[in-house]
C-alpha cells in the first residue's frame, strides 16, 4: 500500500518534471520580458511601458504570431514590477532570465535601475534593451546590453547650449537627487559641458538633495541668492511640480530648464499653472508630430485616453527593434543560449532602423545616434516641439 | 542678512510639520510607554482623507448644492479630516495595540511597523500608484517684504500649527480628560484603580495624536501637494527623531523640538554643501543627545507626560 503511494507520488513528480520542461523551452513560443516600475515612485512610467508593449502584442496576435524564418511563433511578454528600486530591479531581470526563461528583457526604464539590472543581463548572456536610460553606464562595457534613447553626454551639451542661446544666460544653477543614477549623471555631464563654454565657476550653485525630500527651499534660496540665471533641474514628474511650485513662492522668476524625465503628461497635472513656458529636453514632441509618430499617438490616445509620454513612444521602438532583430535572427533553435546569442547580434548589426522616436543606427557599445527635441510646455500644457539638435 | 530671514521663514514653516508629527509620537508614548511607528502612516492617510474631502466639497459647490468660499473650504477641510483621521487612528489603537498591551514593548513596536505597511499597501491597491494632485484651495499670494518672500501659506501654515499646539495645551492643562492623561502619564498602574478607564484614555491619546497629523497633512498638501502612499515614511522617520530630541513623553518639548529639528535642517543646507545636509543636521541631534540622552525636555526616569 505505501509503496504504491510512493511510486504514483514519484511518477507525478517525474511527469511534472516533464511537462515543465516542455513549458520551458515550448517550441512555437517565444517569451519576451519587461522589467518595468509598475508601483513605486513613477508608476506612469510603468503604465506607459506597459501600454506600449500591450499595443504592440496586439499587432503581433492580429497577424496570427511573429514570423521568424518562415514559421509563425506566438509571443508572450512576462512582465515583472521593479517597483522603481535598484534592488527590485535586479531581482526582476534573475527571474525573467533563469524562471521565465525569456529570449530578451525589454526595460527597466530608469537608469538607477536599468545600469544594475544591465549587469544582471550581461552576466547571464542575455539581450536586454533599455527603451529610456540615458545614462552612460547601462551599456558601458556590456556588449548584451543596448538602448533607445540618446545618451547623457549628448543631452548635458543639447540643454547647455540651447540655454546659452534662448535666453543669452552665462551663469547657470543645478538641483538634482545625489541618490540617483539618472538626475546625478546629467547635471554633471550639463556642468562640464556648461563651464566648457562659460569657464570655470559659471555653474554659481549646484544644489543637490535626496530622493524622497518635498522641501527644496534652502537649496532655491540659496540658488536665487547665487544670482543664477536659470535653473536646471534633471528631476521626475513628480518633483518637478514641487520644485517649481516652490521656486515661485521664493520669488524666483527666471527660467527653469529640464531634461527628458520631465515628459510625462502627469507633469502637467500636478504641476498645474506653474510650469506653463518651460522647456526640456526630449526623445519627441506629441504635438505637431507627423506619420507613424502621430499614428502611435493617436492610436494610443485613443485606446488609453491620453498623449503617451515620450516612456511609450520609446517602448513601443524598442519592441519593434527587438522585433526585428528577431526576425534577422532567421531561425529559433529552442536553444535558449544560441537563441539569446543570436538576437543579441542581430541587435548590434541593424542599421537605420526607422523608429517613431527618430532613425537609429548602433554604436559598437549598443548605444543609437539619434537627435533630440526641445519641448516648450505651452498654456495650454501640451508639449510643443520648439527646435531640433542633432548630433 | 535677507538671506538669513529667508532661511527662517522657510525652517518655520518646515518645522511647524515635524512639531505637529511628533507631538502624536509623544503623547502616545506618555500615556502608553510605546512609539506608534504606524504614525507617519496615519499622517498620509489624513492627507488623502483630506483630499476626498476637499475635492468632494469644492465638487458640491460647483455643482451649486451649497457655496462656499474656498478658505471656508480649507477650514472645514481640516476639520473633518481631523475628526476622520481620529477615528482611524483609534482604530488602529484598538485592532493593533490593545490586544498587545500587556506583550513585550518590541511586539508592540513591530506592530505599529506592520500596521504603517498595511495602510501604505492598502492605499496603493484601492486609489492605485499614481499620484493624487491636493485642491489647491488657497491662492498663493506672495509677500516680498525687504527681499524675503513670504507667502499666505507660510503665514497660515504656521500660525494655525501653533494654534493647534495652543488648544491641545489647553486641552491637557484644563480639561478632566486631559488631567486623567497627566495622570495616566505619572502611574499607568495605579490610575485605573481610581476609576480612569484606560481604554478611553488610550483610545482618546490616539484620537488626538492622529487629528494633529491629519491637521499637518492638510497643511502640508497646501505647500507641497503631491501626495503618494509613502508620503508619510521619511517625515514620519524623522518627526519621531524630533520627539526623541524633545524627551519622550514631552509635549512641550515634542513641539520645541520640531522646530529646532527644522531649523537645523534648513541651515544645514543653506550654510554647507546641501549634499551634506542629512548628515551634518543628524550628526548634531546626536551629538545633542549624548550630552542629554533624555532629550532636551524628557525627564530622568520618569520619561512620563510633562507640561
Amino acid at each position: 500500500m505505501n509503496k504504491r503511494i510512493l511510486v504514483s507520488i514519484l511518477l507525478l513528480l517525474v511527469l511534472s518534471v516533464l511537462l515543465a520542461a516542455c513549458g520551458g523551452g515550448g517550441n512555437d513560443v517565444i517569451r519576451i520580458g519587461i522589467n518595468a516600475p509598475l508601483t513605486g515612485d513613477n508608476p506612469k512610467v510603468g503604465e506607459g511601458t506597459k501600454y506600449a508593449a500591450e499595443m504592440w502584442l496586439e499587432d503581433i496576435n492580429a497577424a496570427g504570431g511573429l514570423e521568424v524564418g518562415g514559421k509563425m511563433y506566438q509571443v508572450e511578454l512576462v512582465t515583472e514590477d521593479n517597483e522603481y528600486k535598484a534592488e527590485s530591479a535586479t531581482k526582476a531581470n534573475t527571474k525573467l532570465i533563469t524562471q521565465d526563461e525569456v529570449l530578451l528583457i525589454i526595460g527597466p526604464q530608469s537608469s538607477q535601475q536599468a545600469v544594475p539590472a544591465g549587469g544582471v543581463a550581461n552576466d547571464n548572456k542575455t539581450p536586454m534593451i533599455s527603451p529610456w536610460s540615458t545614462n552612460p553606464n547601462t551599456t558601458l562595457n556590456r556588449p548584451w546590453v543596448f538602448r533607445t534613447p540618446f545618451l547623457d553626454p549628448f543631452q548635458g551639451p543639447v540643454v547647455a547650449n540651447f540655454a546659452t542661446e534662448q535666453f543669452g544666460a552665462t551663469k547657470a544653477a543645478v538641483l538634482y537627487d545625489v541618490a540617483s543614477d539618472y538626475p546625478k549623471g546629467l547635471a554633471e555631464f550639463f556642468k562640464a559641458a556648461w563651464e566648457e563654454n562659460h569657464g570655470a565657476g559659471s555653474v554659481v550653485a549646484f544644489e543637490s538633495f535626496t530622493t524622497k525630500d518635498q522641501d527644496f527651499s534652502a537649496q532655491l534660496t540659496k540658488i536665487k541668492e547665487s544670482g543664477a540665471d536659470f535653473i536646471f533641474t534633471p528631476q521626475y514628474y513628480s518633483e518637478v511640480p514641487l520644485i517649481v511650485q516652490q521656486a515661485h513662492e521664493l520669488g524666483w522668476d527666471k527660467p527653469i530648464v529640464g531634461s527628458d524625465s520631465w515628459g510625462s503628461a502627469e507633469l502637467v497635472n500636478l504641476c498645474g499653472d506653474d510650469c506653463d513656458g518651460l522647456f526640456f529636453s526630449t526623445h519627441y514632441a506629441a504635438a505637431g508630430a507627423t506619420g507613424a509618430t502621430k499614428a502611435f499617438i493617436d492610436r494610443y490616445n485613443e485606446k488609453y485616453g491620453y498623449v503617451p509620454d515620450d516612456v511609450g513612444a520609446l517602448t513601443w521602438d524598442t519592441l519593434l527593434l527587438a522585433q526585428q532583430a528577431i526576425q534577422d535572427c532567421g531561425e529559433i533553435t529552442g536553444d535558449l543560449a544560441v537563441d539569446r546569442q543570436c538576437v543579441r547580434d542581430a541587435l548590434a548589426n541593424i542599421k537605420d532602423f526607422h523608429g517613431i522616436t527618430g532613425d537609429m543606427t548602433f554604436t559598437p557599445e549598443g548605444d543609437p545616434i539619434k537627435c533630440a527635441v526641445i519641448v516648450r510646455i505651452s498654456d495650454a500644457g501640451e508639449f510643443e516641439f520648439f527646435e531640433q539638435v542633432c548630433p | 542678512m535677507t538671506y538669513f530671514l529667508q532661511n527662517f521663514v522657510n525652517a518655520l514653516q518646515w518645522g511647524s510639520f515635524y512639531a505637529l508629527i511628533a507631538l502624536g509620537y509623544s503623547m502616545v508614548y506618555g500615556v502608553l510607554l510605546l512609539f506608534n511607528f504606524a504614525h507617519g502612516d496615519i499622517f498620509m492617510v489624513g492627507s488623502y482623507i483630506g483630499f476626498f474631502v476637499a475635492t468632494g466639497l469644492v465638487g458640491l459647490s460647483a455643482v451649486g448644492v451649497i457655496t462656499l468660499p474656498y478658505w471656508l473650504i480649507l477650514v472645514l477641510t481640516i476639520l473633518i479630516s481631523m475628526i476622520l483621521t481620529a477615528f482611524v487612528g483609534m482604530l488602529v489603537e484598538r485592532v493593533g495595540y490593545r490586544p498587545l498591551r500587556d506583550a513585550p514593548r518590541a511586539s508592540a513596536a513591530i506592530t505599529g511597523l506592520m500596521i504603517g505597511v498595511i495602510l501604505e499597501t492598502l492605499n496603493l491597491i484601492m486609489l492605485g500608484a499614481e499620484r493624487y494632485k491636493f485642491p489647491e484651495l488657497l491662492q498663493t499670494e506672495i509677500y516680498e517684504l525687504g527681499g524675503v518672500s513670504v507667502t499666505n501659506k507660510k503665514i497660515m501654515i504656521v500660525f494655525v500649527s501653533l494654534l493647534l499646539m495652543y488648544l491641545l495645551n489647553l486641552f491637557v492643562m484644563k480639561t478632566k480628560w486631559g488631567m486623567a492623561m497627566r495622570a495616566m502619564a505619572y502611574d499607568f498602574a495605579v490610575v485605573p484603580l481610581m476609576g480612569i478607564p484606560l481604554n478611553t484614555i488610550a483610545a482618546l491619546t490616539f484620537g488626538l495624536g492622529s487629528a494633529l497629523a491629519a491637521a499637518a497633512s492638510i497643511l502640508f498638501g497646501t505647500a507641497y501637494p503631491v501626495m503618494d502612499p509613502y508620503m508619510g515614511v521619511t517625515i514620519g522617520w524623522k518627526a519621531f527623531v524630533a520627539a526623541i530630541l524633545g524627551g519622550r513623553g514631552s509635549i512641550v518639548g515634542a513641539a520645541v523640538a520640531g522646530f529646532i529639528l527644522g531649523f537645523i535642517e534648513i541651515f544645514s543646507a543653506s550654510v554647507f554643501p546641501s549634499t551634506y545636509r542629512d548628515l551634518i543636521a543628524y550628526s548634531i541631534i546626536l551629538f545633542i543627545l549624548v550630552f542629554r540622552p533624555h532629550g532636551l525636555f524628557g525627564q530622568e526616569h520618569t520619561s512620563k507626560l510633562r507640561l
